[in-house]
């Protein structure tokens, strides 16, 4: 069974590739066939879940070469927990797309480089070693930034430069940190790295590479102040890869490698973490204030994403077990509502050609599918009993107020009352109201993109189920616990070859 | 043999000795590829001589020339193959027990076929290097700047 680890990259490459090889001819290859092989990716992280469960963390030898010298992948709750919101996100995606992409010329171009973007997410998530997570950073990235200027529209171009310029910045960095971590523990296997520097102990090499390390993970998870590619990059992409970028991307590749790295690799202390509560708070609260003001939906909804990553990092930053548990279970909400958010604004600008919100209102009367969804979805990102995003809020404030740490708590409350209300702002211009005179004629969107943000809907209202003891138990909790664990990671990799 | 029948491209000089090396470094390009295993190089180093000796007839002789030897149809056919012969060779890897297995008779130390798998994984590094490189620089040359508005 230990033999489904490596086919979490190895099916999206060949996807990837077989796309681009047939896709041009075979209409099968553009439509139904990214559709199969994500649902494949689906059901392998839902057993990679029961997996993790039976055996606990398991180490895969490339090519049976032994680790440090060769190169390993490492499955463990944090990693199965991460491959189930990436692939499930990436799954809806796809159905939404088949629709929405055939405005575009080249649409096997579109899903192949959305499965190369996987593959490079995938990898980041399962591998264990650092210069390989470098590696899949870099195919995650560099096909992103040819989505994001996939319309090669003048705003789409000039996004996607900014994108890659930033993007190339933090790739730099995190780079040259990989290098300085090689000089002083001379091994790039991360478990080794870890064992190595609880022999030489700490020294102001490591203090470098660390802020070198939150710096460049931080550009690439879009933490304030290394915010400000986000909202130029996010609503210029197709509003699938929008969905993609802002649901998934920047956690796997931002949020994931900071935890991994801190709290598994060098080893979490009072620093890292009063740092990581500190960027969070500022992301959390500068995030909304810039949304507040927005009237575009794409650009409001990518300054949401700022803020809700700031969240998940102040869970994180917490490193108490609830802290984390809330942190973990609001990447996964966050990225549920923020996907079905971004697919609703793709819908509304299908039917109606535009992204202003002032020129929008009273859709709900022609698009009720998308009206009642994105309802749905405000209410979960703004913390409204019952929805999902209301109990990992929740759990993100009670473990605050238990760390003693009252003014974050207290930031965190203004933080979702203000998401609220800008929430509230864009049913009132968007949905709700009278329908204008220009819209008489619009229609629903087909049913490829309503059966996704259906799905995803239902995931919102019964999101909250995940905190239920079984399922917990299955999955938040291992996911916490593959935190919790710390630098006993080292031990139970080099342990298990 | 590559002919001259139009005036595009640089002056006779260089066309005379493109016309002489070109042989040479489409040689030397194998020669690096099929040693990859046993000497330095391999298959990127091998795929990218092997794009340069491409990239130099359109330097020498134009673009129409050189895509007449190699055109876009193929270059992206032979480059998505590359990929997909390197994950196929990795999923055989499964015969031997784990994936990227070395499934193969590993031969006689410093024998040209010996190493198993590695010699087949350059073929598929050096089609996917070689016909990428070569994309590439077609893209750059095929490249219209288009008005500003």
């Amino acid at each position: 069974m230990e033999h489904i680890i490596p086919l979490f990259v190895a099916i999206s490459l060949a996807t990837a590739f077989l796309i681009s090889l047939l896709g041009s001819k075979f209409k099968f290859f553009r439509t139904a066939f990214p559709v199969i092989s994500s649902a494949a990716l689906v059901i392998l992280s839902v057993l990679s879940i029961f997996l993790v469960n039976n055996n606990g963390l398991m180490v895969y030898k490339m090519g049976g070469w032994i680790p440090p010298i060769g190169i390993c992948m490492v499955l463990d709750g944090l990693s199965s927990f991460m491959l189930l919101t990436v692939n499930l996100v990436a799954f809806f995606i796809m159905i939404y797309s088949i629709n929405y992409v055939k405005k575009y010329t080249d649409v096997y171009k579109y899903f192949g480089l959305l499965f190369l973007m996987l593959a490079g997410m995938n990898g980041v998530i399962i591998t264990g070693d650092l210069f390989n997570l470098f590696v899949y950073l870099e195919v995650a990235a560099v096909s992103s930034y040819a989505l994001v200027a996939f319309g090669t529209g003048r705003q789409e171009l000039e996004a996607s430069f900014k994108y890659m310029v930033m993007g190339t910045l933090a790739s730099g960095l995190i780079l040259l940190s990989i290098a300085l971590m090689y000089s002083y523990t001379s091994t790039l296997n991360m478990a080794d790295i870890g064992k190595s520097l609880a022999n030489e102990g700490s020294s102001s090499v490591i203090i470098f590479i660390s802020v070198m390390f939150i710096v460049g993970f931080g550009l690439k998870a879009a933490l304030v102040p290394f915010h400000w590619w986000l909202p130029d990059a996010h609503p210029s992409a197709p509003a699938p890869i929008s969905a993609m970028l802002s649901g998934v991307l920047i956690k796997a590749l931002g949020v994931y490698a900071i935890i991994r790295i801190f709290y598994n690799v060098i080893g979490s202390n009072i620093y890292t973490s009063r740092i990581l509560l500190v960027l969070g708070t500022l992301s959390m609260i500068v995030g909304v204030i810039f949304a507040i003001g927005q009237y575009d939906f794409k650009r409001l909804l990518a300054y949401h994403s700022i803020s809700q990553i700031g969240y998940v990092i102040l869970g994180i930053g917490l490193a108490t077990p609830l802290g984390i548990l809330g942190g973990l279970f609001h990447l996964f909400n966050h990225s549920i509502f923020k996907s079905l958010l971004f697919l609703n604004s793709g819908a509304v600008e299908y039917s109606t050609g535009t992204r202003d919100l002032k020129k929008m209102g009273g859709l709900n009367k022609k698009m009720p599918v998308t009206g009642n969804t994105s309802m749905i979805a405000s209410m979960s990102i703004a913390g409204i009993p019952p929805f999902n995003g209301f109990w990992s809020k929740l759990l993100i404030i009670i473990a605050c107020v238990e760390a003693n740490e009252y003014i974050y708590g207290l930031f965190a409350v203004i933080g979702s009352v203000l998401t609220m209300a800008s929430f509230m702002k864009v049913q009132k211009y968007a949905f709700l109201g009278k329908l204008k005179e220009k819209w008489k004629n619009i229609e629903e969107v087909p049913f490829g993109m309503k059966f996704s943000m259906i799905c995803l809907a239902l995931i919102c209202v019964f999101g909250g189920l995940l905190l239920l003891p079984e399922i917990s138990n299955l999955l938040l909790k291992e996911a916490s616990n593959a935190v919790l664990i710390g630098k006993e990671y080292v031990n139970q990799v080099l342990g298990s070859v | 043999m590559i002919n001259n029948r139009d005036s595009q491209g640089m002056s006779v000089i260089v066309k005379t000795i493109t016309r002489l090396t070109i042989g040479l470094i489409l040689l030397y390009g194998v020669y690096i590829l099929l040693h990859g295993h046993i000497t330095p190089g391999g298959g990127f180093a091998g795929g990218v001589i092997i794009a340069l000796s491409f990239i130099h007839i359109m330097l020498a002789f134009g673009k129409n020339v050189a895509l007449e030897k190699l055109n876009q149809t193929w270059s992206k056919i032979f480059e998505s193959t590359g990929a997909l012969l390197f994950i196929t060779i990795a999923f055989l890897g499964f015969f031997g027990g784990v994936f990227f297995n070395n499934f193969l008779d590993k031969g006689e130390h410093f024998e040209l076929f010996s190493a198993g798998t590695i010699l087949l994984s350059n073929i598929a590094i050096f089609l996917k290097v070689g016909a990428g490189l070569f994309l590439l620089f077609v893209a750059l040359v095929l490249f219209k700047i288009g008005g500003r508005k």
